[in-house]
């Protein structure tokens, strides 16, 4: 389902995209005059990934950025000269110094969750503000992102479990950039698609082109209406490129040139400049407008970070634990009451259904495939994700791996070598699914 | 009113919390329709709905992340841990997210994690640990262990009220082996203060949770002996209470530390360094340490035994250090 835009939303997309690059693009300018402090890590290349998924959610919604998503943050109205100070260590900026980069939150107005570098954790904790906003009667969705890399982490699975246990309004972007700092995807995990992990927990999933930002917004948008209306969690891979090193010191030269040139000819921002024009949305005229309006702004921006002082050197012993310096009230927007004895009791117990004997688990795995199937059709037995697209042309088609494929290297128990005479008889895992005998004793 | 057990003094400052305030919530493995391995949190889901009641799989991570998530929105969780020793699977949401939160970016979280803790029931290497001076070393945290009923239930009330992370240890030997006197009413006990159990004049016995019952034990058999034993229960580990271990060391003059924790590392070690700092020309003696022993909690009743401190090993510390 596509979700029509108006012609300033259009053009908003793409203010967020550009204003986006030019201010990493100057971060790396000022990187290289040492004035950014720490580390500093690019998002070229996957902006409409942050831009597209944060423009689907309301003002209201709660967002935790990962590394790579400034877009989302300027989305959300984050200032550019927060990121600016961020990285530059400013005293002006949202953590006075303690942290750099995206780390840093806003719980009062802008609802964001400050980030961490440990990959997963972020996961859970959106899962919380999902269930605390819906407790609390909100109707928010929480989304966060988290890397092809992030995506092995035993947060992450723990943290989408208990999300799709509590059917939490949580969307999760697995942003699928193509390199874990080094490591390409195929190195990580055995299988095909990201996104394909939803089935196991029970929850719908979408496959996007991350360079059209388009897709990625219609994607998230259908994600997020799905999570409001109580149907969530859900998950969104975005399959995108990292077009940098990990982070600017890392020049990437493990990166096959053709993926850098494939990717490079897929540059979310011209393709979108170009749909524009064909639709005769903008014009050249607006184009340079929008251009000059982010110059102009980041250039204020930009000398308001660098002329910031550092932060006093005592601020290094303030500030960790909170003696009353803040108002703690949740934003009710339910009755209390309904969560107040007697409305809350009840009789405790459990139903357990069909009492999980084996003849109903096929039963049971229609009835969580089946919401999943919404394109294709073919009545495969495996949930299908949805492949979304603009209508531009075709990426390579996201396609489903149906079974898990035999390892390029026999698996070797530990501590045998492979002239071990059991290893050298391990049948092939294949040959054991042609006797049905075996196949109707495995679970 | 009656004299009730340690368990029982969590679970009415349980159900006193919950009646109180809305935006409280527990969040735990089985702390419903079960009402918890201990019972801590029986009766909790027939009275407060699943709503505030929450279930969760076996996810001690996913446990912490999400009550860290819901205390952003203003609510107040209180997460169970099984047993405490499986704090270590969440040992990085609770030290990097949860603990840095305030000092990073100002996010406060006030949420509680409590459990059961410690030895002395044969529990085994995984269900008897001690692990509070991992997160000793965790500025952020707040770390409470009580040794009574009354303190249990009052220290966890001013938990939950806290805008701080507080891990809240229960020390398993004491949950139903000592009744005690409740006070009526809202009762709370402030957090960071520690208690002198017993007066003493010849030297300072500082304690905590089951040790400060085996300190108490070995005061009075010292009594006997002709030595006046003081003993402090510190109650509240992070933030130490300074002010309470100087005073008492600065007149008696020695003092022994005792505690369930292993010996390397233990907050042994960080007590006697503050003495040192700020009472070293007060001290007549050797500031002496009867602590468990540098190994894993053993199983059998023989080697546990061996293990943990008891009343004869304190009284041989306390009876060597009285000698200067």
């Amino acid at each position: 389902m596509n979700h029509p835009l108006t012609r300033e939303q259009h053009l908003e997309l793409y203010y967020f995209m550009q204003l986006n690059r030019q201010l990493e693009e100057r971060m790396v300018r000022l990187f290289r005059q040492n004035k950014i402090v720490g580390g500093l890590y690019s998002s070229l290349g996957q902006e409409a990934v942050s831009v597209g998924t944060c423009y689907a959610l309301e003002k209201k919604d709660w967002i935790a950025p990962m590394i790579r998503n400034i877009g989302a943050l300027l989305v959300k109205g984050v200032p550019p000269r927060d990121i600016f100070t961020q990285h530059m260590a400013k005293y002006t900026s949202p953590t006075q110094g303690k942290d750099g980069t995206s780390h840093f939150g806003d719980l009062k107005v802008r609802n964001i969750v400050s980030p961490i570098s440990m990959l997963g954790d972020l996961i859970p904790v959106m899962t919380g503000v999902a269930m605390a906003g819906r407790y609390l009667g909100q109707n928010i969705v929480a989304l966060t992102w988290i890397g092809d890399g992030g995506s092995s982490t035993g947060a992450f699975h723990e943290g989408l479990n208990l999300a799709a246990q509590q059917r939490a309004p949580f969307v999760l972007i697995v942003e699928n950039n193509q390199w874990a700092y080094s490591t390409p995807v195929s190195r990580q995990v055995p299988v095909k698609n990201l996104a394909d992990r939803a089935v196991a927990y029970g929850i719908r999933s979408w496959i996007v082109d991350g360079n059209d930002v388009l897709a990625v917004y219609n994607a998230a948008k259908e994600a997020v209406d799905e999570c409001r209306a109580g149907r969530g969690p859900a998950l969104i891979e975005v399959k995108t490129m990292r077009m940098r090193g990990h982070a600017q010191h890392d020049p990437a030269e493990y990166v096959p040139k053709q993926m850098f040139e494939y990717w490079k000819a897929r540059d979310p921002i011209v393709l979108y400049e170009k749909y524009l024009s064909e639709n005769k949305i903008w014009d050249s005229k607006t184009k340079s407008e929008i251009d000059a309006r982010i110059e102009r702004e980041l250039d204020v921006e930009q000398k308001f970070a660098e002329e910031s002082p550092m932060p006093p050197p005592e601020l290094a012993e303030e500030g960790v634990y909170c003696d009353g310096c803040h108002e703690i009230e949740a934003a009710w927007q339910r009755p209390k009451a309904e969560l107040m004895p007697p409305a809350c009791s009840i009789e405790p117990g459990w139903q357990v259904k069909d009492y999980g004997a084996f003849a109903e688990v096929e039963a049971i795995k229609k009835q969580i495939a089946a919401p999943i199937v919404s394109s294709g059709g073919n009545g495969s037995k495996v949930a299908k994700p949805v492949v979304k697209h603009s209508g531009k042309p075709p990426q390579k088609p996201a396609v489903r791996v149906m079974e898990p494929e035999t390892p390029e290297v026999p698996r070797v128990p530990f501590g045998r070598g492979p002239k071990d005479k059991s290893v050298r008889e391990v049948p092939n895992p294949r040959d054991r699914h042609q006797n049905p005998r075996d196949k109707r004793g495995r679970r | 009113m009656a004299p009730i057990t340690m368990i029982e003094g969590i679970r009415q400052a349980m159900f006193e919390e919950m009646d109180r305030d809305a935006a409280v919530v527990a969040i735990g493995e089985d702390i419903g329709v079960y009402g918890g391995a201990f019972k801590a949190t029986e009766g909790l889901i027939a009275k407060f709905g699943r709503e505030r009641v929450i279930e969760t799989p076996i996810s001690e991570t996913a446990i912490v992340g999400a009550a860290c998530g819901m205390s952003f929105l203003g609510l107040r969780p209180v997460a169970e841990m099984q047993f405490i020793d499986f704090i270590a699977c969440c040992f990085n949401q609770v030290t990097n997210f949860v603990a840095k939160s305030h000092y990073l970016w100002g996010a406060p979280v006030p949420m509680v994690i409590r459990g059961p803790s410690g030895g002395g029931v044969h529990g085994g290497p995984f269900h008897s640990a001690n692990p509070e001076m991992y997160f000793m070393h965790t500025p952020g945290l707040k770390i409470i262990y009580p040794s009574t009923p009354s303190d249990a239930k009052g220290l966890l009330k001013s938990a939950i009220r806290d805008n701080n992370p507080v891990l809240f240890f229960e020390h398993k030997f004491l949950y139903r082996r000592i009744k005690e006197e409740v006070p009526e009413g809202d009762y709370l006990v402030p957090i960071g203060k520690a208690i002198v159990r017993r007066e003493g004049a010849d030297l300072t016995i500082i304690s905590y949770a089951a040790m400060a019952h085996t300190s108490m034990e070995a005061a009075d058999q010292l009594a006997k002996e002709g030595i006046d034993a003081e003993v402090i229960d510190l109650r509240t580990l992070l933030p130490l209470d300074r002010e309470t271990i100087l005073t008492s060391v600065k007149k008696t003059n020695k003092l022994l530390i005792v505690h369930e924790d292993t010996r390397t590392g233990g907050i042994a070690g960080e007590i006697a360094a503050i003495v040192c700092e700020s009472a070293f020309e007060d001290l007549d003696g050797p500031i002496a340490r009867v602590t468990a022993l540098d190994t894993p909690v053993p199983y059998a009743p023989t080697l546990e035994e061996r293990f943990l401190p008891n009343t004869e090993k304190v009284v041989v510390a306390a009876r060597e250090l009285a000698k200067y």
